[in-house]
């Protein structure tokens, strides 16, 4: 039982050691109660079948991980993209260390985020005596040159009002008249963290523009305005830039977290890097237009920029992909009059040129694949490109209108001739499905790896492997940091999706003398 | 005209759904547009006017249908006397739950589903008697009611529940544009009621914008589930209600409150003999106790 210094091994192998194996049979015989494993298997096996999916689809009053997150969480990223802005959470605690943690997992990075601490009292009394101190403490202690202000479900049951807590607090002087503070009310229990995103990027809008649009005039700055919504790809805020620089596009991104969550080991911590100006949020009402990039999400931002800094808001998709990359980068052409560079053109042929190499491995693959509107929808859209058939795709945060669009999509192509569309279900109904009508692989988050190994203990030729592209990804390191979107972004799933491939065939034809004809040096 | 969003508030049983309804209908038959929200899960603000015993709340509609984003504004939103819109948030049964939550999610409702968009004159915000939560002042929060009548009548604690609202006015008033825009004398037929409501208006820094008489025509229309104006519009008290829509479109006098202390009130109750001058000799003093001071004197 005991571990040598020289030689400390972590749980797994430790724990397969005969004297650790021997301990916990003893306490599953001793304590657990448990049934015998025929049972445990007989249940596992009726768990797997199609009497069981109709009864889990019947399911009303329980959800088993949903993949999707809370609004505070959607409203700190949101905040973080901006130059100096601290994310401020109206609420409890515990909360706020679940939006830290969430993003330490998810990133490798430190996240600057402050919670009011909301306790006892302040739910009887409610909470603008927190909400005093906090902004006062906040500003003292970090520095920053915006506090951004959302909250947790605690001060939205209690109908704490921010707008009025915040100018009290100014009045009362805990901070000054015309320190920026802009806020969203972000109540967990409703939406997602992709509403959250919306409601801070609307509550920045509104803290910054509404009453100044007297000297703005559309089009005065030649710029073109990007909104990312929740986005946690770097790369992909990168890669904006790098094209509209490549275009010769002037641009603001508006939120903007990629240094924030990408600093440097310099022996210097930053708990402020880049992110959008505030002069930038000021002067966005004097751009050509401003494009919203996961249109889905951004439902409040939408209204504001059609209604408020009277843009038109050209509709767009998500870049992912071929198509939606040409759509973007042609509508961003039409409304700057610049044309697109011979640079942005041979990457899209090398693009095309890698889908025309990979083709023969990815075509008639099936893929399941779960995880927010915009992602998900850009994500069927280049697998059909790819000659790949889409089978499930679940998003739990979506809406009628959105399966209503991903069902034409489908139709319109003879590679989504099998697919189903599944809206307000979790990752349980997710993994009835995975055994089914068993797709190739899934496409999603780091939640789908326990499919797996569901689906693989139900036997090898039912396994359905994983590739992670989506958010969270806790388990693979670095991936936040690639592309999913533009061109380059293309590149990145398709070198991923072909690889996986690849690398499960390399799995399954690894039989000595069995298998290994197929075992081949050259794919 | 701008859209003009009132709440009003008051003791519990002072009247205010019965007043709403009334001044409603009457500012509807001048032809203004309202819209009356009730926020209250008694969901009792909109019957007169609707006739209906108590109208679908969105709350219920939504649990029935799983989400608030399942509903639709014409489900929740119905149409009455006088082109009147009704809508009612609805909330728990007593006894459970969060029914200032249930406020805070119908008006954003509203809100986002644009209710608040159409050429409305004026909304009214029918809200529960003592407003005990975050979430039953959401009618004033920012850009929302941004004047407040205060349903009272010559009774003491209609008067104390009148200084307590006014105290959670200046709360809200501090940081945003809500006002106190009068009382409303919703008369009980105690002594001197007008003179006593007037003094207490002037103590507050406001009006008394109308006071309202005693009828019972009102309680006649009220069997039938309609408002006196709809049931008798010849009747003297129909245009008692009439009289205060008036007052209401042309009111200008929109202040911050300055509420009383308790003595203050006190002192006001005592002037008008609503309650006895205080007697510190008996206070602690059991009957027996008493008696025996009795006897030996």
């Amino acid at each position: 039982m005991s571990q040598a210094v020289e030689d400390i091994k972590p749980s797994y192998p430790l724990f397969r050691d005969e004297d650790y194996k021997e301990s916990l049979k003893n306490k599953q015989d001793a304590f657990e109660e448990r049934h015998d494993d025929a049972k445990i298997q007989e249940m596992f096996e009726w768990s797997t079948t199609e009497e069981y999916q109709e009864l889990n689809f019947q399911r009303e009053a329980l959800t088993i991980n949903p993949a999707k997150a809370c609004q505070p969480l959607g409203s700190v990223l949101c905040a973080l993209g901006f130059e100096k802005t601290l994310p401020y959470v109206h609420g409890s605690q515990g909360c706020v260390a679940y939006f830290r943690t969430y993003f330490n997992r998810h990133f490798k990075e430190p996240v600057a985020c402050v919670s009011d601490s909301m306790t006892e009292d302040a739910a009887v009394f409610g909470g603008q005596k927190n909400m005093f101190d906090g902004l006062e403490n906040a500003k003292a202690l970090y520095k920053p040159d915006m506090i951004a202000v959302s909250t947790t479900c605690m001060a939205e049951v209690i109908g704490d009002d921010l707008n009025a807590f915040i100018n009290n607090a100014k009045k009362e002087g805990h901070v000054e008249q015309e320190f920026p503070t802009p806020f969203a009310h972000t109540p967990s229990f409703v939406g997602s963290h992709t509403t959250g995103w919306d409601n801070m990027f609307e509550g920045i809008q509104r803290y910054f523009t509404l009453n100044e649009m007297d000297d703005k005039e559309v089009g005065s700055n030649g710029k073109i305005n990007f909104v990312p919504g929740f986005e946690t790809y770097l790369g992909n805020f990168r890669v904006i830039k790098r094209m509209m620089d490549e275009m010769d596009v002037d641009y603001s991104l508006l939120s903007d977290p990629s240094e924030v969550l990408d600093t440097p080991a310099d022996g210097k911590y930053r708990m402020y890097e880049g992110g959008t100006t505030q002069d930038e949020m000021k002067d966005a009402p004097n751009a050509i237009d401003t494009l919203l990039l996961q249109p889905w999400q951004l439902v409040k931002t939408k209204k504001f920029v059609k209604g408020t800094w009277n843009q038109p808001a050209t509709d767009v998709t998500v870049p992912i992909g071929l198509k939606a990359t040409d759509d973007l980068l042609m509508k961003i052409s039409e409304l700057t009059g610049k044309s697109i560079p011979e640079s942005l053109e041979k990457e899209r042929g090398r693009l095309v040129d890698m889908m025309t190499d990979s083709h023969a491995w990815l075509h008639g693959k099936k893929f399941g694949l779960y995880g927010d509107a915009d992602f998900v929808m850009g994500m069927t859209a280049f697998l059909l490109e790819l000659g790949a058939e889409p089978t499930h795709i679940l998003c739990n945060h979506a809406n009628k209108r959105w399966k209503k669009a991903m069902v034409a999509m489908l139709a319109e192509n003879p590679y989504g001739a099998n697919c189903e569309v599944h809206i307000g279900k979790d990752l349980w109904h997710f993994r009835s499905l995975m055994f089914t009508n068993k797709p190739d692989f899934m496409i999603g988050n780091s939640y789908g790896k326990f499919i797996q190994r569901d689906t693989l203990h139900k036997g090898k030729e039912f396994e359905v492997p994983l590739i992670r592209i989506g958010f969270p990804i806790f388990d693979r390191h670095h991936l936040h940091r690639m592309t999913t979107w533009g061109y380059e972004g293309a590149m990145y799933i398709l070198t991923t999706l072909v690889n996986e491939v690849l690398e499960r065939l390399d799995e399954e034809t690894r039989g000595m003398g069995t298998t290994d004809y197929n075992y081949d040096l050259v794919r | 005209m701008a859209l003009r969003q009132a709440a009003i508030y008051g003791k519990g049983g002072i009247g205010k759904s019965t007043t709403t309804q009334n001044l409603v209908a009457a500012l509807a038959e001048l032809g203004q547009k309202v819209m009356i929200v009730g926020c209250d899960p008694k969901a009792d603000s909109t019957r007169l006017i609707l006739h209906s015993k108590a109208q679908n709340t969105i709350m219920q509609m939504a649990a029935d249908a799983g989400s608030v984003e399942d509903l639709e504004l014409e489900d929740v939103l119905k149409v009455g006397y006088g082109d009147i819109a009704c809508v009612e948030s609805g909330g728990p049964e007593p006894g459970v739950g969060c029914a200032g939550r249930g406020v805070i999610t119908a008006i954003n409702f509203l809100e986002e589903e644009g209710a608040y968009e159409e050429d409305l004159d004026f909304v009214f915000y029918d809200v529960l008697g003592d407003v005990v939560c975050g979430g039953f002042a959401m009618p004033i929060r920012e850009n929302k009611a941004q004047e407040i009548y205060i349903v009272c009548s010559g009774e003491m604690m209609a008067m104390y529940a009148a200084n307590n609202i006014s105290k959670g006015i200046v709360k809200y008033a501090n940081s945003g544009g809500v006002r106190l825009a009068g009382l409303i004398c919703n008369s009980r037929n105690t002594d001197r009621e007008d003179e006593l409501i007037e003094a207490l208006a002037a103590k507050l820094g406001t009006q008394m914008i109308h006071f309202v008489p005693r009828d019972n025509v009102v309680q006649r229309a009220e069997i039938r589930r309609m408002t006196c104006i709809e049931y008798d519009p010849t009747a003297k008290q129909s245009d008692e209600y009439r009289m205060l829509a008036k007052k209401i479109i042309d009111n200008t006098m929109f202040v911050i409150p300055e509420p009383l202390t308790m003595d203050e009130l006190e002192d006001l109750l005592m002037e008008f003999g609503v309650m006895d001058e205080e007697d510190e000799s008996i206070i602690g003093q059991t009957a027996d106790a008493e008696e025996g001071a009795a006897a030996s004197a």
